[in-house]
Formats: C-alpha cells, structure tokens, sequence
C-alpha cells in the first residue's frame, strides 16, 4: 500500500483538482461510459482490486478482522505511527518554510546564476530515497562532513545520520526543490498591483505578505505541503539505507512482512498507512478547494 | 477647486479631504537597461484640481503616476512635492496617496466590506469607527447592498467601485487612477466616469488620472497633460488642447483635424478657388481645422474647395462627411444630421477663416 503514496521520482505536484470541472452535456451516457471503460478497467485492476486483496489479508489471519484492532492496540505500532506522523508534519512545516521565503526570493530578484540555480533545484527531484540516505550519511554520518567539522572545532564528533534526525534531513532535502517550484510557479502568477494597493493603503511589508502574498500562495502551499507530508509518510527507500532500527511506519511494516512473516500485520498496518494519508491529502484538498472558490 | 453647490456642501463636510497640491521638480525617469521613459518633467497640480495624463501607449503616463505615488523614484535631481513636504524619499506606504488601478487590484479573499475597511485597519482606526467610515463609503458609492459579497461575485464597474471606495476611505492626500475604465465596456465606461466626475468634484481631492482616451481626458480634466515619448507635449484646459493644440501631434492626436494647403501672397492666403486675407510671410502653409469649421458653401461665390464626397455618416445629430478634393488630403466635414448627401455626390466646401489654425 505504501507503494500507493510514494512518488516516483520527477513526478511533479499537481494543485488540487479543480472543482468546475462540469460535463455540459449527459446527452451521450453510452459513449461518456465507452470513453470511461479503459480507465475503470486499470482502475479495477490495479487499484481496486489488490486494495480488496490487501484489506482482507489484514484480515485472514488466525485473528480474522479483530487483527486489525489487535495491531492497531500494539504499543509499539502506535509508537511508530506516531512518530511518522510527527516526523512528516515536521517535515511539511520545515519545507513549507523554507521553500515559500526561498521561492519567493528567486521570483523576485534576478542576480548572475540565477537559471543555473533554479535547474540545480530541479536535481534531487531525480534521486530515488537510497540515493538521499546516501547524501545525508556523507554529510552527517560517521566519515562525514559535520562530523569531521565538528571533531576539528569542539573535540567531539557530531553524527546524526543514523536517526530520526537524519532521516528528517534527508526528507527536508529531498522535498524542497518541488514544494519551492510549486511556490515560484504561484508567485509567478500574482499580480503586483494588489501588493502595490495594499502599499498605497499604508501596509508594510510584513503586512503585504500577510494579507496579500501568503493567502495568494495558500492553495499552492496546501497543495504542495499535502504531496510532501504523504511522501514521508510512506517513504522507505531513505529510511532503508540509513538504518534498518529507525521507528517509521513503512519500516514497521517491512519488518513485519519479511523478518517476522507477520503478514496479516504488515497489511493491516499498511491499510491503516494508507487511510491516514489518503485523509491528509483529502483534507488538505478541501481546505485548499475553498480557498480557491473564495479567491475567484 | 469647482465644487458644486447643493449636496457637495454636506458630502465634503462628512468626507472632507485636504486638497494638497503636488510639484513635480525636474522627475525624469531612466528604467535599468538604460531606456529613458520620462524626459525630466516639471509640473504644478493645484490642490484639489483635476490633472489628466492623456497619450498614447508607452508615453510614459504611467511612470508618471507611479513616481508620484512612490513606486517609482525619479532620477537623481528629481524632486516630488505633496504641499511643503518633500516627499521624494518617502515608500508609498507613507506617502498616504489612493490608488485605482485599471485591474482593479481588490484583494481576492476579503468581501467588499473587508476591502474597503482595509486601509483603516493597517492604520489602527478603532472598530466602531472603522464601521461607520466603511458603511457610510459604501453607501456613497451604492455599494450598501455589496457589502457581504465576494469579489467574484461583482461585475466590472462594481469592482472598480469598490476599488475607488477602498482608496477614499483613507483620506488620502491625493488619489491617483491608472486607466480606471479601460477594462469597462462602452456603456459602464461612461456611466463610472460621470461616477467619477461627480465624486471628484463633491470630494474637491486632488486627482491625477492618466487615460489613452481623449474623450474621457476632456471629460474629467481641469487640465490636461498631453504626453508623447516620454515628453509634455501642451499642459491646458480640455478647451485650450482643444482649439489651441500646441503642435501637429497635440493636434491630431485631440479629436479629428483636417490639414489644408495653401499659399500665401502679400497678405491673401490661397485655398483652392478661394482667397482669404492672412497675415503671415508668404510662401505655401499648412493650416489645420476642425471638422466643424468647414461647412458646405452656400453659393459658387464663397466656395473655396470643390470634391467628392468619399463617405457620409450618419451620427444623428451630424451628418459627418469624408471629402476628397482635386489635390491634397480628404477632409473630414461634419453637416447637419438631416443631410441627404451620400457618397459620390459632389459638394463645394466653405472654410471659417477665423478658424484656421497655423500649428508648428
Ligand atoms: N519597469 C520597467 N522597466 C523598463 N521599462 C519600462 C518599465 N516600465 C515602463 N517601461 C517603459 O517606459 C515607457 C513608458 O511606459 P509607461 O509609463 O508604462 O507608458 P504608458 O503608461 O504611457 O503607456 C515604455 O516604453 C515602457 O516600455
Ligand atoms: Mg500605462
């Protein structure tokens, strides 16, 4: 299931799906359901029906459908989700961040190197989450960048890689080229003239990004902040290669299935991994629906 | 500072708006990448007059604008006055100015109330008070009904309404207005500028308002600003601009003129078959006038053009016609409504020799 929310890499965010997009005419249901057939068809097939498969996995174990209760009533599987959920907030908040004053920055001001930058952005989009694990151990692991820089100046070596702290490195890392395209490509499209007559009001500033630039890039944010808390929430690949005894939940999960043989567990937890993603992502997508119709 | 009686004596007293007068020093503007887009510019606007910008696209109308309201500074040398209050240094936001764009610029996720309200909640005003200035802007706008409502949910001329409310709740010292009904259709674009002018005039505010349109610009203006490539071109009353443009492009550039040749010798001007006394050196002359300062002869002795007639339309009250005579270019006549003239029809023209312009 986590498969469900990872994201291949270069695929870009999408902004919310647009709520008008009405069908003028239902004149035509035999052709409107011969044009839907193919994609009902994949849906059937590669959705629907391992989702079916999966949810009733979780359930064919000795236990049968308690299983589930069982797993969510596990200490140490409610620890772990948990701290995913804490660990991809985290991330979201931190990306979000520094992604809207970064993005903001490079729209508004031109300097030497600036389209070179902007494409070096665009690089780690490309990386698969082993690759990110591989940079954060270079950088905070044991031979690594901090820990050398650390061990000249104080004595002591500081190594964080092998932890929460670096996995939330690395994911930091790893989401903020997209969520900062997001945000260069929203504050592309503002118009100035409302920051100026915001200005010719006596707003400061600070003020302009308050009442004018952040509620302009608020869908782009919820959007692009909903797609980077589901890509922690189900990345492996990152967490994989730093240590096999870090807590998130996609690891729960892959120990359960393959060391313990625990597959109804696995699944269970994987249904579970799902849903809250899938509610996240929902929410995010209705708050930012609104405050799009409200924007006009 | 033309007030009219009546109503505009309470208006001013509920509204009442300092009438600051703006110079403009010396305010050229050269953008980054080294194009010039304002030749040096002097210019005074009484307090509480009407200053139009009127010139065709990339005049540098806009520029202008934008130096007085402080999102552009002038070039070094440059100096803008509000009253005695160098005000060259001081952003926008401190400059206390209203702004009316021709996008409108309403921000998109507060009502109209909450727009108009604004620029008095950035300045502290109190909520009781906030209340009563909105509700009573709204009101003299004919937006009480709007109030709740969304952005997306007003047509044009409403938003620009709006638009014009937030700027005036504030008590700015100045309003300046960029092309305000450029985005309106024709009917909404006259019925919002006789809005305008009675609020302009009932406020007694000094207003700069910078248009491509001629006929807005004598509308609204006390005076107007003819602006071509960066220059001034004529500052004067929409009359002055109109009966003395100051060159050929001022001239052509105001409503339609006609350009008739002819000779002058030891005082009598040459047109065609007739003869005018002029004053003037001789030699040939080019000399300008309007389409209603030629009308059709009344007999072969007073006739100075013959043609034929290449267009005649119908505007109801006039009749305007498109003559085209032996030599020199078509000149443009306007007749009586119920003329029976159409194309093809041959026609002597008559011209008002007091009304012969001689235009560098
Ligand atoms: N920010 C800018 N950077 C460079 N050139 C500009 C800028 N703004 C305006 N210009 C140029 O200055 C000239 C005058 O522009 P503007 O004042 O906007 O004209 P108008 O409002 O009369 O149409 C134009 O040639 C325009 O291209
Ligand atoms: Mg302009």
């Amino acid at each position: 299931m986590s498969a469900c929310v990872q994201h291949g890499p270069g695929d870009l965010p999408r902004s919310a799906a647009s709520p008008r997009a009405g069908r003028r005419r239902m004149g035509e249901p035999l052709r409107l359901a011969a044009l839907l057939a193919p994609a009902a068809i994949l849906f059937a097939a590669f959705f629907l029906l391992p989702l079916v498969r999966l949810i009733a996995i979780g359930a064919g174990g000795p236990q049968g459908w308690a299983a589930y209760l069982t797993t969510l009533a596990d200490p140490g599987h409610l620890d772990s989700l948990a701290s995913t959920l804490a660990l991809s907030a985290g991330v979201t908040a931190v990306t979000l961040a520094v992604s809207t004053v970064a993005g903001l920055f490079l729209v508004r001001h031109r300097f030497p190197g600036h389209a070179l930058l902007v494409a070096l952005l665009t690089f780690p989009l490309a990386f698969p989450g082993v690759v990110i694990g591989f940079m954060v151990i270079m950088l905070a692991g044991r031979q690594g960048l901090i820990g050398t820089v650390t061990q000249a100046l104080t004595g002591g070596k500081l190594v964080f890689a092998y932890s929460m702290a670096g996995l939330f490195l690395g994911y930091v890392y790893f989401s903020i080229p997209r969520v900062i395209l997001t945000v260069m490509a929203a504050a592309e499209k503002l118009d100035p003239r409302l920051e100026e007559a915001a200005r010719s009001l006596g707003a400061s500033p600070w003020r302009v990004v308050a009442d004018v630039i952040l509620p302009a890039l608020k869908p782009a944010l919820i959007s692009a902040g909903a797609l980077c808390f589901a890509t922690s929430m189900g990345a492996f690949g990152t967490a994989f290669t730093l240590a096999t005894r870090i807590n998130v939940l996609p690891m729960t999960i892959y120990t359960e299935f393959t060391l313990q043989a625990n597959i109804a567990a696995a699944a269970a937890l994987s249904v579970l991994l799902g849903l809250i993603t899938w509610a996240a992502l929902a929410v995010a997508r209705s708050v930012a629906g609104t405050s799009v119709a409200a924007a006009g | 500072m033309a007030v009219r009686p009546l109503e505009s004596a309470r208006m001013t007293d509920r509204f009442h708006l300092d009438a600051v007068p703006i110079r403009l020093d010396g305010c050229g503007k050269t953008f980054p990448g080294g194009a010039r887009a304002l030749e040096p510019l002097d210019l005074t606007i009484r307090g509480g007059e009407t200053i139009v910008f009127l010139g065709p696209s990339g005049c540098g109308k806009t520029t202008t604008l934008r130096i007085i309201a402080g999102l552009e500074s002038p070039d070094p040398g440059g100096r803008v006055l509000f009253g005695d209050e160098d005000v060259t240094d001081l952003p926008i936001e401190r400059r206390n100015v209203g702004m009316v764009f021709q996008s409108y610029a309403l921000f998109p996720n507060m009502t109209v109330a909450e727009n108009v309200a604004y620029g008095l909640k950035v300045r502290r005003v109190g909520r009781a008070e906030r209340g009563r200035r909105v509700e009573e802007m709204l009101d003299l706008m004919h937006l009480g009904e709007f109030a709740g409502r969304r952005i997306d949910q007003l047509s044009g001329g409403q938003r620009q309404r709006v638009a014009l409310a937030r700027a005036l709740v504030v008590r700015p010292r100045v309003l300046l207005l960029d092309e305000p009904l450029t985005a309106l259709d024709a009917k909404l674009r006259d019925s919002l500028r006789l809005e305008i002018d009675r609020l302009l005039r009932e406020l007694g505010i000094t207003a700069v308002y910078v248009t491509h349109d001629q006929g807005e610009a004598m509308a609204l203006g006390d005076r107007i600003v003819v602006m071509a490539k960066g220059r001034v071109a004529q500052v004067g009353t929409p009359r002055e601009i109109y009966y003395q443009p100051a060159d050929g492009f001022v001239a052509d550039f105001i409503g339609t003129m006609n350009r008739v040749g002819g000779t002058v010798r030891d005082g009598v001007l040459r047109i065609g078959r007739g003869s005018l006394p002029w004053s003037g050196p001789d030699g040939p002359v080019e000399l300008l006038t309007r389409p209603e300062d030629i009308a059709l002869a009344s007999g072969e002795a007073d006739a100075h053009l013959d043609g034929r007639i290449a267009a005649a339309v119908f505007l109801g009250d006039r009749t305007r016609l498109v003559v085209e005579p032996a030599d020199g270019p078509p000149l443009t006549v306007d007749t009586a409504g119920r003329s029976d003239l159409g194309r093809g029809d041959r026609v002597s023209l008559r011209v008002d020799p007091a009304r012969l312009l001689a235009v560098p």
